[in-house]
């Protein structure tokens, strides 16, 4: 896809292969030979990251539907079971579920990157949308997930997430029992939702193919977002880009297996370690971490079917940040103002999460309405206004320039 | 001769237009049961038969719990203070206003029968709690009152009542 693979068969049999399935060129002229920007700093390796999480959750998911039984009287006990009893359950579990939140610290920092250095912009507003609904299929993949375990939490977090749909006029209810075969979350509703947390990974596998090919269409955007113009901007992907992901990789899995070793609950609850009973919510319900921003959102608004819209709103208002940011330099290296918005939206967004865990009452409400409106302003006045108001600084000629400084033409005074 | 007036159509045109029609028939009478499938099968439904409930051992103040349909039935053994503070309420001062009367059945303003599941996101809300010695929402904070009316938080409507009728005056059954 880079259009010019130097790839060679050597071997017969390479040579035989290429002339009938050339996926040998293929792999070579997309993660070898494969030009990437040289400026590239570790915020560009959550890509590799992710995927590597996406297959280490499929491997460890499979694993354990070997010894989990997805049916409501026996589905906790036979967590409890791999818990005890299986070789290394314990272990599987604890990455699987750890790996999880792992998976959405990564995929948070790969967003937040690619809105610091504007990496939605054109060309790469697909390339970007499609990332938008990865993230989407994740979150679906976590909650139906969470729901597995069928403690307390599970149970009620699956009551009320389904119960935003109740919130649809007219059909709400129709469409709640469709969704969980039964008048109430019951046994139909969880091997419901384990048959669809087993397919929804490799859905997410196939728009992560997709999403890589986009990427290879237009090529990586880079720390000071002008385009490659010359070989001599870029490198190839082996070895530089494969080595500092593999780096970078590492790094992130001391830090995962830290939280599976030293502390695997601490982004649990412990409500989810009583069984589910439908009789008794847990007095303090909260989603997984990852989820609380949204959460605050949904509780910030005092209408249910406005909270419910909003919360789907404040998501998927990222498919049209392409648009809504009208500035025409991508990076914030170069945007003074955008930088500093860029910084207050990233504790906005961490604000609304720590409100999302808090009670639903008195100052906390007051303050998630306050980020909920600014969360919306962001995206709906600032960026959109920013683009016309805001004075950029000189971008450098290319991108050898501004990693060499070669030439006094580069303004290098940041 | 008779062609000329149709040489835009050919056999294949028909073919095409009598495949697509078929075909889109026969997607639509798959999607049926695919669909269909999800909703409660037959010993769920079946599950859900009316249930009785004796009232007799339900003392004043007291508010039990009982499971049809998988949803849990709150039954309220109503003080007089408490049917007092539900029927002297100004209406339009509900968000979803309702008569007491409208909530129980006449003759057993006593005993208030309903739903125990919060009309916003569908948790249990707990009895004898809330500002009205109601019902209070522990996940997003709905209070209700002792007719089970919503007076406050996110909920959009007053608890739900179950189809229920009495049987006798200590007995009634649900569904």
């Amino acid at each position: 896809m880079s259009g010019h693979s130097t790839y060679q068969p050597q071997s017969a049999f390479m040579k035989w292969m290429e002339a009938r399935l050339p996926i040998a060129s293929l792999i070579h002229s997309s993660f070898v030979s494969y030009p990437t920007p040289r400026n590239l700093n570790y915020w560009w390796t959550f890509g590799g990251i992710l995927s590597l999480m996406l297959g280490a959750q499929i491997l460890t998911g499979i694993v354990l539907v070997m010894h989990y039984v997805p049916q409501e009287t026996m589905a906790f006990n036979s967590v409890e079971h791999i818990m005890r009893d299986v070789n290394y359950g314990w272990l599987l579990r604890y990455l699987h579920s750890n790996g999880a939140s792992m998976f959405f610290v990564a995929v948070y920092i790969h967003m937040f990157r690619g809105m610091y250095y504007g990496s939605y912009k054109e060309p790469r507003e697909v390339l970007w949308i499609l990332g938008v609904i990865i993230y989407l299929l994740m979150m679906a993949t976590g909650f139906l997930g969470y729901t597995l375990p069928w403690g307390q939490m599970s149970f009620w977090g699956a009551t009320v997430i389904t119960n935003f749909f109740s919130a649809i006029p007219l059909v709400g209810e129709a469409v709640v029992t469709w969704l969980w075969g039964g008048f109430a979350v019951g046994n139909p509703t969880l091997q419901r939702f384990f048959s669809l947390h087993y397919l929804l990974p490799f859905v997410i596998a196939g728009v992560v193919l997709l999403h890589v090919w986009a990427l290879h269409v237009v090529g990586q955007n880079n720390p000071t977002g002008i385009e490659p113009k010359s070989s001599k901007d870029t490198v190839p992907f082996t070895p530089y880009a494969t080595v500092k992901d593999g780096f970078f990789m590492v790094v992130f899995m001391i830090v995962f297996a830290w939280f599976v070793f030293y502390t695997p609950n601490y982004l649990g609850h412990a409500d989810n370690y009583i069984p589910a009973n439908p009789a008794v919510t847990p007095a303090h319900i909260v989603p997984e971490w990852y989820y609380l921003p949204f959460y605050a959102i949904l509780r910030a608004v005092p209408d249910k079917l406005l909270g419910v819209i909003a919360l789907f709103a404040s998501i998927l208002i990222l498919m049209f940040l392409p648009w809504l940011d009208t500035s025409k330099v991508k990076s914030a290296r170069y945007r003074p103002l955008f930088r500093q918005f860029f910084w207050i939206f990233v504790a906005v967004c961490l604000g609304l999460g720590w409100l999302g865990a808090k009670p639903a009452e008195g100052g906390y409400v007051i303050a998630a309405r306050i980020l909920t409106i600014y969360y919306f302003a962001h995206f709906l006045i600032i960026l959109p206004l920013l683009g016309f108001i805001e004075k950029t600084k000189p971008l450098p000629n290319s991108i050898e320039e501004s990693v060499l400084g070669h030439g006094a033409a580069a303004p290098k005074k940041a | 001769m008779t062609a000329t007036s149709s040489a835009g159509h050919t056999r294949r045109d028909f073919l095409y237009i009598a495949t697509g029609a078929v075909g889109a028939v026969g997607a639509a009478a798959v999607a049926v049961p695919l669909i269909s499938q999800m909703n409660p099968d037959a010993s769920t439904i079946a599950a859900g038969a009316p249930i009785e409930v004796d009232l007799s051992p339900v003392a004043e103040g007291q508010v039990i719990k009982v499971f049809w349909r998988g949803k849990p039935i709150f039954v309220n053994h109503r003080t007089k203070k408490q049917i007092e503070e539900a029927v002297n309420v100004n209406l339009a001062s509900l968000p979803d206003p309702q008569p007491d009367s409208a909530r129980v059945k006449e003759g057993h303003a006593n005993f208030q029968v309903l739903i125990g599941i919060c009309t916003h996101l569908g948790c249990i809300p707990i009895a004898h709690s809330g500002p009205y010695d109601g019902y209070f929402c522990p996940c997003h904070g709905s209070v209700y009152d002792t007719s089970g009316r919503i007076r406050s938080g996110p909920a959009p409507t007053n608890l739900a009542l179950p189809p229920y009728q009495f049987v006798s005056d200590t007995k009634i059954r649900i569904g």
